[in-house]
């Protein structure tokens, strides 16, 4: 025990020796609280920067082209001697893109959800699951060409007027881009709805499919309507499919075989074409990229609310 | 020749616990609490705590689920401010020094403070590292020592020879009783005063808490140690002194011959014998 | 006698068709989740046939050119290699750091939730307006020009959130019971959290900060706003120079094949390239996943 004893005291000299020591870094110590805040802020910052550059621009835009002018115009003619900057045809494009690839996305996605929650045996699931997660994780370039090069083509059979650029081909890849995002949050919706709910409805002599739809998918409804939304946000945002596959005509038409330009590949064309600093044009990409992210701000926004607001109690 | 000596007298100590070696100098006082009151929120958890620790003995803290017996031990290295809503009034002095003032460097009273959890909590690394990590975050970096401190740790704590020959294994290879006396191991590293012990055994099957017992024996000549526990005989089989906590309060504190076998307090006996909680 | 509701006969009748109704409702849902498959895999066997016989090691190291049969993307691999030297660094500081302060730091209240919501806020914004972020912030008005350095700020920018969302998983998923054992110990806040969280939660971060990755390596909106050359003859060798990516080589080959038909074979070549660098990520990041799952 002496031994130990003797080696007792020098550790806690060590000890003591270092703290002495230490002191400098315990010091240190004190400011990393001060600076994860500086590195957390960052995030913050990138929100200004983004609100800030939009706004700041699209002030500039608006002392050209009156804001009523740009909310209700037809007519986009940016490059012409007489530039008209409407704003209708882009929407247009835009609402008719995500109606088309909600179309697809939505029910798809809907019967996706209920087999894998409702039907899947579990190694099927386990399967099936990641299988799905990996049409999230193609980039959309890839997307892009495969709506150009070949489902257009493809369509072409069916609608043999079908121009080589036009809304409805990326309107589709859209869809199955989104089919995955729709698929999983609706299955963790339907998942989290207690099994107690569905074997009561079961006991009664329900076939699943009336357990599903009368029990289930009530239950769950919040989960799945935010997953639609949020489904309609990142049609709204997506770019390179509808940039590459559905043209930059800029008419004011609801023909679904022909080009139409969608505002995310409006900022693209214009921003690419190297629209020199302070022309008109120019400022245009900001109004256009402020309306963008005002329709997908408000739609994310509305998705939270609808899963926090409806949340159901269990 | 005299640690030969020291040795055979412990040795016989431990085979002979009734003959319990009372020495002439009075023990030290480690802890001191003065009317200490603890607040969860709203909560009133600890309600005018009195009570002296002793070095070289062990204190068990007995009572009901809730009594705040955790509480208290969690006061004593103010692991409690973990839990950012708590607020307390009174006083613990520790070696002359009130370990409640704001001043008070928590960090060097968990240095001298060890302890030991409920459930064994190694990190997940290897043997060697858990035992080492104490040393190493208070600057002791040389290979030698450290070699040293493991070795001497790992002896102390009655594990060496189990482990010696794999140092480097992670640690969640062992079972559950290696691992809850590793992290005694780990606590002596960096040979604290006292040892505070959670419900140490109380996920340990029966064969486990016997060698931890016999530890806490080992240990106690060298350390302050304060246990709490729901297990009545493991109180009476190990420690000197007894607290008696209930609803916040201490019930008794006295030797545990006395709270055992002639309790002042009804409400004492009746929780011993088995009457309510 | 009472009168019974249920006519028994009734229901077993009707119970055969509803039982068949189930069935093949089963059938339906089960061709849905197929289709999504069945898309994915005949888009994955057209771009490898029409691409796979344009892969050699001159294509592979090759400079750019407007002559298809001598056209290489040498140039793009090392602008996407360039791209992840800014990403990575960057990403995993700022994520990590702000994953560190709203978990272990930030006391809960209205500044730590405003923060968190601001995140979550970010991972829905278009990438589209990441571009013009980069572009009026670093290529204007810091003056970097089209550089990799703006370019991988940017990227960097936009998959941010992944990182910091995946990093407080990780950090949320390390019992306290081992802070605790720190704490006990004496140990500082930071040294518990650089010496027992850090290295207990790495293989989430890590997980998390790849998959942003391959996020970033596959993004070409907010590089086409960048203004990125169309054809670029000299490699980048650092981040002040203009570069080009692979993602954005598909994209000038693809609007251009209308042109010369045969831009299409060489986007669809570029893509197998692209598609396999980001199976060999997600590849590492499920090994690494399944190597570290820890065993609390």
């Amino acid at each position: 025990m002496a031994a130990n004893n003797k080696n007792r005291m020098s550790v806690s000299k060590m000890i003591e020796q270092q703290k002495q020591k230490r002191k400098f870094f315990n010091q240190l110590e004190r400011f990393i609280p001060t600076l994860l805040l500086i590195i957390a802020s960052i995030s913050v910052l990138t929100t200004v920067g983004i609100i800030y550059t939009l706004f700041a621009e699209s002030v500039a835009f608006f002392r050209n082209v009156p804001i009523l002018d740009f909310l209700t115009g037809t007519v986009l003619k940016p490059l012409s001697q007489n530039p008209e900057f409407g704003l209708l045809p882009l929407l247009n494009g835009t609402i008719i893109s995500t109606v088309i690839a909600m179309l697809v996305a939505g029910p798809i996605g809907m019967m996706s959800a209920i087999y894998l929650s409702e039907y899947a045996p579990d190694h099927v699931r386990r399967v099936l699951k990641p299988l799905l997660e990996i049409l999230a994780g193609v980039p959309t370039i890839v997307y892009g060409f495969f709506a150009f090069t070949f489902v257009t083509p493809l369509l072409r059979m069916i609608f043999p007027s079908i121009e080589a650029t036009n809304i409805l081909s990326p309107g589709i890849i859209m869809g199955v881009m989104i089919i995955p995002m729709i698929a999983s949050l609706s299955e963790d919706a339907m998942s989290s709805v207690p099994n107690s709910m569905r074997e009561g409805a079961l006991a009664l002599g329900s076939t699943k499919l009336e357990t599903t739809f009368k029990v289930v998918i009530p239950a769950a409804l919040s989960g799945i309507i935010a997953s639609f939304v949020l489904g309609i946000s990142r049609a709204i945002g997506e770019t390179m499919i509808v940039a590459i596959a559905s043209g930059s005509s800029k008419n004011f038409s609801f023909d679904i075989t022909g080009s139409m330009q969608t505002m995310t590949a409006y900022i693209v064309e214009v921003a690419g074409g190297e629209a020199a600093a302070g022309t008109t044009i120019y400022y245009s990409l900001y109004a256009v990229a402020l309306t963008l992210f005002v329709f997908t701000l408000m739609m994310n926004l509305l998705a939270k609310y609808i899963s926090r607001k409806f949340r159901e109690e269990y | 020749m005299s640690t030969v000596m020291e040795k055979q007298i412990n040795l016989k100590l431990v085979r002979n616990p009734n003959e319990r070696y009372e020495p002439e100098v009075p023990k030290e006082v480690v802890y001191d609490t003065k009317g200490l009151n603890l607040w969860y929120g709203e909560t009133h958890a600890l309600k005018n705590i009195n009570m002296d620790i002793k070095e070289k003995e062990v204190t068990a803290i007995i009572g009901p689920s809730g009594c705040g017996k955790s509480t208290y031990l969690k006061t004593l290295n103010r692991m409690v401010e973990l839990v950012p809503i708590v607020k307390t009034s009174g006083q613990i002095t520790y070696k002359g020094k009130n370990i409640l003032d704001k001043s008070f460097r928590v960090e060097d009273l968990r240095t001298q403070v060890g302890m030991v959890f409920q459930k064994a909590n190694p990190f997940p690394k290897s043997i060697y590292e858990n035992i080492a990590y104490g040393p190493k975050i208070h600057g002791i970096k040389n290979k030698k020592v450290l070699d040293e401190i493991v070795e001497n740790s790992l002896r102390g704590a009655f594990i060496w020879d189990e482990l010696k020959d794999r140092l480097g294994d992670n640690a969640y290879g062992l079972s559950g009783g290696q691992q809850q006396r590793l992290c005694i191991a780990r606590c002596l590293a960096v040979e604290p005063n006292v040892i505070l012990m959670d419900e140490p055994t109380s996920a340990l099957d029966p064969k486990s808490t016997l060698r931890i017992e016999e530890l806490v024996q080992e240990l106690k000549k060298d350390y302050a140690i304060v246990i709490v526990t729901h297990n009545m005989q493991q109180a009476a089989r190990i420690s000197d002194k007894t607290a008696f906590f209930l609803n916040g309060e201490i019930i008794e504190y006295d030797k545990t011959d006395h709270i055992f076998n002639n309790p002042t307090d009804q409400r004492t006996g009746d929780y011993i014998s088995g009457r309510f909680g | 006698m009472a009168t019974r509701y249920m006519d028994a006969v009734l229901v077993e009748k009707r119970m055969s068709s509803r039982v068949r109704k189930n069935t093949g409702f089963k059938g339906l849902f089960f061709a849905s989740t197929l289709f999504g498959l069945i898309v994915l895999a005949v888009l994955l066997v057209r771009i490898f046939t029409q691409g796979i016989e344009y892969i050699n090691i001159d294509f592979l190291m090759n400079h750019l050119s407007t002559d298809a049969s001598r056209a290489g993307i040498m140039g793009a691999i090392l602008g996407t290699a360039w791209l992840m030297v800014v990403v990575i660094p960057v990403t995993m500081i700022i994520g990590v750091g702000t994953a560190i302060y709203l978990e272990l730091y930030a006391k809960k209240g209205k500044l730590q939730s405003f923060i968190a919501t601001n995140i979550s806020n970010l991972a829905g914004v278009p990438s589209i307006v990441y571009g013009l972020l980069g572009l009026t912030l670093f290529v204007r008005t810091l003056e970097f020009g089209n550089v990799i350095l703006a370019g991988g700020l940017t990227l960097a920018l936009l998959v941010l959130p992944i990182v910091i969302v995946a990093a407080q998983e990780a950090l949320r998923a390390v019992p306290g019971q081992l802070s605790e054992a720190s704490y006990g110990m004496g140990a500082t806040k930071w040294q518990t959290v650089r010496r027992i969280i850090l290295p207990a939660a790495l293989p989430g971060i890590l997980t998390g900060a790849i998959l942003a990755l391959s996020r970033a390596i596959g993004e070409t909106a907010p590089l086409t706003v960048l203004g990125i050359p169309a054809l670029l003859i000299p490699f980048p060798s650092g981040v002040f120079d203009t570069f080009t990516a692979l993602p954005m080589q598909v994209y000038y080959w693809t609007i251009d094949s209308s042109l010369v038909a045969e831009y299409a074979n060489l986007a669809a070549a570029t893509i197998i390239v692209l598609l396999i660098l980001l199976f060999l990520l997600n590849s590492i990041a499920i090994l690494i996943r399944n190597k570290f799952q820890q065993r609390y």
